[in-house]
């Protein structure tokens, strides 16, 4: 059972998340303290949460992203969610699960953009 | 129908899931199911085998490889001996949940596969059966 966590990628004041392969959920609920604690450590602007890598996304996974995302978001900081496959996009939507809430850009580069405009009134 | 048996895996703790959602992806993948589909059956088996943790003591899964001459299918059985379920049809709603979840489980499976059978007997458990077919 991999206990190790995600890890969490600093560039400058933007963390980068890459989620990879299919994740027990102590590591999905492991993520949310580890991005919380990150904010929290250091002036941080935006995170950027990468899904591109994950084979599924079941609805007990889409609500810690969406909670994740909400969580760091009441600590002042914009979270962007990419990368969700057409395969994902699908299965997500018919399972009902509802990410709204949650900003989302198509890849890692389009997310840095939004990121940076958010960051830039 | 012809059906041949693969494999069974226990679901007893959040840590089986994963091994759940490999057993049931790698059958999807050997009968040449679409990418798009292989999620649909894997997350579907995911959300029965969460259900099976969340309201009872364990169950198992069983997964068969389907024929009916024509086309090829996965099928999927989620055995459980926990409470069963009072009230299929109120569970079978969106949004209904007893765990304080977002309810999506049951009805959420059942759109993501071609077939979809659920039989509870209260106090002597639950069997969820899926199929998904190969196009």
């Amino acid at each position: 059972m991999s206990r190790e966590g995600v890890p969490i990628l600093r560039v400058d004041a933007h963390l980068l998340v890459t989620l990879q392969g299919d994740l027990d959920d102590a590591t999905v609920l492991r993520l949310e303290e580890d991005l919380t604690h990150e904010v929290e450590r250091k002036p941080t602007r935006g995170a950027l949460i990468d899904l591109s890598g994950l084979p599924v996304v079941d609805s007990f996974m889409a609500r810690v992203i969406a909670r994740i995302s909400s969580l760091v978001r009441l600590m002042g900081v914009e979270v962007v969610v990419v990368g969700i496959q057409p395969a994902l996009a699908v299965t997500m939507v018919e399972l009902g699960v509802d990410l709204r809430h949650v900003r989302t850009a198509l890849n890692a580069g389009k997310g840095m953009d939004l990121l940076r405009r958010l960051g830039d009134p | 129908m012809t059906s041949v048996p693969i494999d069974v895996r226990p679901i007893r703790t959040s840590e089986d899931l994963r091994a759940v959602r490999e057993l049931l992806r790698a059958q999807a993948r050997s009968v040449g199911m679409s990418e798009t589909d292989q999620v649909r059956f894997v997350t579907a088996g995911s959300e029965l085998a969460r259900n099976i943790l969340k309201f009872t003591p364990g169950g198992d899964v069983r997964v068969e490889t389907l024929t009916d001459g024509a086309r090829l299918g996965v099928r999927a059985s989620f055995v459980d001996q926990g409470p069963g379920i009072a009230d299929v049809r109120l569970a079978m709603q969106d949004g209904y949940s007893t765990a304080g979840s977002l309810g999506l489980g049951l009805p959420g499976a059942r759109r993501l596969v071609d077939e979809f059978e659920l039989a509870s007997t209260p106090g002597r458990g639950t069997t969820v059966v899926i199929v998904r077919w190969v196009r």
